[in-house]
């Protein structure tokens, strides 16, 4: 009887599917700086070595498993040369075991040298997670050049940053797929990433460790410019706010000024001088908002405004009691905020 | 066998604790801000409809620990420092110079009293004053154990609110001099 084949194409497909998600705007094997790029080098080599050991392995065991015939043979007579050929076998299995460790081992040892190796960072950013954003302060031994944002981080290309990462409430975890690994965020300690983007764009990553409620909605963008188009960026986000444009957002303001938004929120420039949600004064310019769930348009501002806890259950961002004409110029108001 | 299944159902019901409402009824919440009528209150007892839904807070651990955190964030402990005390009155004794219960809490908080305790009626959201009401509720443990937070998340002086002697209802206590006279 012919054996069933077990063979579908429908498998194939399935594991096509799961492949693409080795690639798009968060994906480690698509790197764009050195780190990641040395973290995808090494995911191949270990990945194309281990395949290389499975199928010698697999193999090896087609080849022991051959149907044989039994030879006649006393049970209790001693094989001199068979036993000396079981020994040799194992001990060379033995043997290109522990070589291939071995190996593998100095091969990612030597990843973790070019990763933890010195190269003088110019900026330094320090990166704080709170239950369910990211806090992103600019340092500078000015302290007039020092700025905060939230969920956005914006570097120069082709110069290393270093994110001193650290934590307000739980653990959170750094990760930007395309530009560098995981580093957690522990409440007491800070730790030091370092960054790297070669080429301009938008590298996105999220959180990745469970932090509540609201994990899942817990993402930032990486903004790598070209350093004039930083150096812009950076002067623009030190100054305090723009006062309002017109006499709509000039009503946002007031309504802003005299809600419990200016219990946790800052905007600079005003007397809005909260602490404990993010830095508004330049939030019309970010391209998403409550930690990049929403785009940020004028009609998500005021969803989010509205019913924040209908978008992301169990955010700090409480209800408030606003009339149904104060929305609209108060969500005008902070889209203006460039 | 039976009374394995049984023993596993029993255990079932330890599975939901409590239920987290992150999102009261946007409509019921929307009420008009309510006018008080002068800045002194009296000593005793506060009026009724600010204790609507009392047990509701006091008895729910998600509640009560959100209230511990505005109770930081939003600088209660610049005066009341972790409830003993300071340049305000201590909230961890039995004694309250406006009432203890749940409402008087939370009429305080709305709407401020004499000598420096600030209102913060359309500062602080109305759900938010009535967990950080329950959060102050525990601190002298008039809340159950089982809600009352367990640990601290930096160091404190004292014990977990979980691990304080339940405090005995009180009602009212004495009024300072400085307080019975209009500002």
């Amino acid at each position: 009887m012919r054996p069933r084949c077990a063979f579908r194409p429908s498998l194939i497909w399935s594991t096509g599917l799961l492949l693409t998600g080795c690639s798009g705007p968060q994906s480690s094997l698509d790197p764009y700086g050195p780190d990641a790029d040395t973290l995808a080098r090494l995911f191949w080599n270990f990945t194309g070595f281990l395949t290389l050991v499975w199928v010698v392995t697999m193999f090896a065991l087609l080849f022991a498993l051959r149907p044989r015939p039994e030879p006649a043979r006393d049970p209790l007579a001693h094989e001199q040369n068979a036993e000396h050929g079981m020994v040799l076998t194992v001990a060379i299995a033995t043997a290109l075991t522990v070589i291939s460790i071995a190996a593998l081992t100095v091969v990612s040892y030597g990843a973790q040298r070019v990763l933890f190796s010195d190269r003088s960072p110019s900026l330094s950013i320090e990166v704080t997670g709170h239950q369910w954003w990211w806090e992103v302060r600019y340092e500078d031994p000015r302290p007039s050049q020092t700025f905060a944002t939230a969920n956005e981080i914006h570097i120069p290309v082709a110069t290393p940053v270093i994110l001193k990462l650290a934590a307000s409430d739980v653990i959170h975890s750094f990760w930007v797929p395309r530009l560098a690994g995981k580093l957690d965020l522990i409440p007491g300690r800070t730790n030091e990433l370092r960054i790297q983007a070669d080429k301009p764009g938008i590298y996105r990553g999220q959180c990745a460790e469970f932090c509540g409620w609201q994990h899942a909605h817990m993402a930032m963008l990486v903004v790598a410019h070209t350093q004039e188009d930083f150096q812009a960026w950076r002067a623009a986000q030190v100054s305090p706010a723009k006062p309002p444009a017109d006499a709509e957002q000039k009503r946002g303001q007031e309504i802003f000024l005299k809600s419990p938004c200016v219990m946790c929120h800052q905007i600079r420039g005003t007397p809005a001088a909260g602490k404990v949600a993010p830095d508004l004064t330049h939030v019309g310019s970010r391209r998403t908002i409550a930690a990049a769930t929403l785009p940020n348009t004028r009609g998500n501002l005021a969803a989010w405004i509205v019913d924040p806890q209908g978008i992301k259950p169990g955010v700090h961002m409480p209800l408030i009691k606003l009339d149904a004409g104060e929305i609209q110029p108060l969500a005008a108001y902070l889209e203006g905020l460039k | 066998m039976r009374h394995a299944v049984l023993f596993a159902l029993v255990l079932f019901a330890g599975c939901e604790r409590e239920d987290r409402e992150f999102r009261a009824d946007p409509v019921a919440t929307e009420a008009d801000a309510r006018i008080a009528m002068t800045s002194l209150s009296p000593g005793k007892g506060g009026p009724e409809r600010s204790g609507a839904n009392a047990k509701a807070y006091e008895e729910n651990a998600y509640h009560i620990s959100q209230g511990k955190k505005f109770y930081s964030w939003f600088n209660c402990k610049g005066c009341h420092a972790n409830g003993g005390g300071g340049s305000g009155p201590a909230l961890m004794d039995d004694r309250w110079v406006y009432g203890g219960e749940f409402a008087n809490i939370v009429q305080t908080i709305e709407e401020g009293r004499p000598n420096g305790m600030p209102s913060f009626r359309g500062r602080i959201p109305d759900e938010q004053i009535r967990q950080i009401a329950a959060y102050v509720r525990s601190m002298g443990r008039y809340v159950p154990k089982a809600a009352a937070p367990g640990r601290s998340d930096d160091m404190s002086p004292g014990k977990d609110e979980q691990r304080r002697l339940p405090g005995r209802p009180a009602d009212g206590g004495i009024v300072p001099p400085s307080a019975e006279m209009p500002q």
